[in-house]
């Protein structure tokens, strides 16, 4: 059987020393988990290396840590494949990210990410007196949130979440892929109430930073950053809501830009980013005015490095097939259901002879 | 080689250094561009948040057109985001023939059709460095190798991550490539924490201090590490990086300065280009100091 190196960071804040990282060698197979290989460290050479883990078949979600830098649960990644990315051939084992650490491998759930899911409010509420039975729904009008459904609550993405890095105040992948999970849910009788909170909330919807850690981290394939795009879809074009975040603006002014022009002026797109998607509202909001005053110098100097030239600052390039992106733009956006194709729920493998499109489970 | 060439739109507008740059490059390193100058915006991730399928219309026809280039090898384009941002509409278009189909119908007024080709391909300069024109290659064609030079890689997200969609599976090492390149321009790769982190420039709009509190700290980091500059194969991230430094200075509390160059760049200075070709003179940090150690070789 082969040897492998786990490189393992520890700490015991009760023995007031510092963080130290500490080198086991253990004898498995290769397609044995890397939990396998600390707790047979934890057996054989120190019995006080801590990790919490239960059900070591990647279900409950407890034995979430960072091996080579990615957040992994322990029991779902092979050592064999560790070692492959191991620096120096140690494979490193630290404890998640963005979570204070209580004992070395474990860190505070509680703290971090278990409060920002009670912050998203993670229980139906439905209007009315309660039916006599069960709540009927749709079988469809489920699918979409299946996604979200799958989340066990590992921490992964709160660990791997490169805004929550620099904002700790962020709700984060987890807790927003829950409130979709709810948003999504036809018995819901809040949808509105939740978005409005979730786009005003200036650490919500629009704190996300479209960097995909989360989907690249998820073991059970919940991307997350999907669900945080989904949340501001249902927000902007089906409830109109204009948080006071400019992720409406933003998101509208990028879309008229390109089906009036195709091609994206950046000049443009902050003005009418500060003023809901409308370059006069920019100028009359004093909100908008502020953001843009703050922009000024980033402009100017754009302007004196040769950077930006005044031509392109003010007028704008447009495609010379522009009727084209206007035709397509009324085209799809004349049909009342809008069509997602998501492929957590249609699968892409060899759909090639079946074609197995699915209307997405989102009323228009 | 010749290729459909899409520039994206920030390289032709806020960062037209970027365009100069790949221009003077593409026949040093034997390529013929044709440029797409019909294809539409990317959609950089925020029409898809608006509407996927038109997202995926809008990109089909980019690849519709790219693809009615005659006798070109395949598409390259000069930003990471268009990268990902077109990836994820081809991971869809790809999936799904009756998807396809009905994407389809949108182009059909003006005769245009996406395949889903088993040979056609879309790659970002970097990929296409690698994985089409070879490091070898590259290597044989440095007239100026930039010895000394310590360079700190930054990808961009939307060339890294998901790797499933980006195709990992078949080039498990798109993640080194940015080293790999500097390594034969002749320069040497910086390592430190934030290469294959965000910039944070999608939210620049909506939370300005999350955004600008990445692109400094990564900033920090590179010169901690002792980086002479950045490379970035992505404009986006050099608007972060590059327009938004002194801006970004404020947030993490120390001063910065440090260039940002675009991959071309970096490039053309390997390929003996001159700096004014390269429009190095058109950054809002300034490269004096790389262009000083550049031009001391040249001399020595």
């Amino acid at each position: 059987m082969p040897d492998y190196s786990l490189k393992i960071r520890r700490y015991n804040p009760e023995s007031g020393q510092p963080a130290y990282w500490q080198q086991f060698e253990v004898d498995l197979p290769a397609e044995r988990s890397v939990l396998d290989g600390i707790l047979r460290a934890k057996y054989d050479q120190d019995g006080s290396l801590s990790i919490r883990c239960s059900c070591q078949a990647a279900i409950c979600g407890s034995c979430g840590v960072r091996i080579n830098g990615m957040s992994r649960l322990a029991c779902n990644t092979k050592l064999g494949e560790a070692a492959e990315d191991a620096p120096n051939g140690a494979i490193v084992v630290e404890p998640m990210g963005n979570m204070p650490v209580l004992k070395d491998l474990i860190v505070d759930m509680d703290a971090v990410h278990w409060k920002k899911v009670q912050r998203v409010v993670p229980w139906l509420l439905p209007e009315g007196d309660p039916p006599d039975r069960e709540y009927i729904v749709e079988p469809e009008s489920m699918i979409d949130i299946t996604q979200s459904m799958a989340c066990i609550h590992c921490g992964a993405c709160v660990s791997a979440c490169l805004s929550m890095e620099v904002d700790p105040e962020f709700i984060g992948p987890a807790a927003l892929a829950k409130a979709y999970r709810f948003v999504g849910d036809p018995r819901d009788a809040f949808t509105e109430d939740r978005l409005l909170d979730l786009a005003e909330d200036p650490h919500g919807i629009y704190d996300c930073t479209h960097c995909f850690a989360c989907i690249e981290v998820c073991p059970k394939d919940v991307a997350p950053m999907n669900q945080i795009m989904r949340l501001r879809r249902r927000a902007t074009s089906d409830y109109g809501i204009k948080d006071g975040n400019n992720g409406y603006g933003h998101e509208k002014a990028f879309s008229d830009l390109i089906e009036k022009y195709g091609l994206l002026s950046e000049a443009q797109l902050l003005p009418k980013s500060y003023g809901d998607g409308s370059l006069i509202r920019a100028q009359v909001k004093p909100a908008a005015l502020k953001e843009l005053t703050a922009k000024l110098p980033t402009v100017i100097r754009g302007l004196r490095s040769g950077k930006v030239s005044p031509k392109t600052a003010l007028i704008h390039r447009k495609l010379k097939d522009q009727d084209q992106i206007r035709r397509m733009y009324k085209e799809v956006e004349s049909h009342e259901d809008r069509l997602e194709l998501n492929l957590y729920i249609v699968g892409d493998s060899d759909a090639e002879e079946e074609g197995t499109m699915a209307e997405g489970g989102q009323e228009g | 080689m010749k290729l459909a060439y899409w520039p994206g739109c920030v390289s032709r507008g806020f960062t037209p250094e970027l365009h100069g740059a790949m221009a003077a490059v593409a026949p040093k390193l034997g390529l013929e561009l044709v440029e797409l100058d019909r294809a539409n915006c990317c959609g950089a991730g925020f029409i898809s948040e608006h509407n996927q399928e038109l997202a995926d219309t809008l990109n089909a026809r980019t690849f519709a057109l790219a693809q009615g280039v005659d006798g070109a090898a395949g598409m390259v384009n000069i930003c990471s985001t268009c990268q990902g941002a077109q990836s994820e509409c081809q991971e869809r278009l790809d999936a799904d023939a009756a998807y396809r189909a009905h994407i389809n119908e949108h182009l059909e007024p003006e005769g245009l059709e996406y395949e889903r080709g088993g040979a056609w391909w879309n790659k970002n300069l970097l990929w296409l460095l690698v994985e089409e024109i070879g490091l070898d290659a590259l290597r044989e064609r440095v007239v100026r190798p930039l010895e000394g030079l310590r360079v700190g890689p930054f990808y961009g997200c939307y060339i890294v991550r998901p790797t499933r969609r980006l195709g990992y599976e078949l080039y498990p090492d798109r993640d080194k490539y940015l080293e790999w390149v500097i390594e034969a321009c002749g320069a040497a790769p910086v390592k430190y924490a934030g290469s294959h982190k965000c910039c944070g420039f999608p939210i620049v709009t909506t939370n300005r201090e999350t955004s600008l509190r990445q692109a400094g700290r990564h900033m920090a980091d590179a010169l901690d590490a002792g980086a002479d500059c950045v490379v970035t194969p992505c404009p986006l991230c050099h608007l972060n990086l590059d327009l938004q430094q002194p801006e970004s200075q404020a947030f993490v509390e120390r001063d910065l300065g440090i260039p940002v160059l675009h991959l071309p760049q970096l490039i053309g200075l390997a390929l003996g280009l001159d700096f004014k070709e390269l429009g190095l003179h058109r950054h809002v940090v300034k490269t004096d100091e790389v262009q000083a150690k550049v031009a001391a070789l040249a001399a020595a």
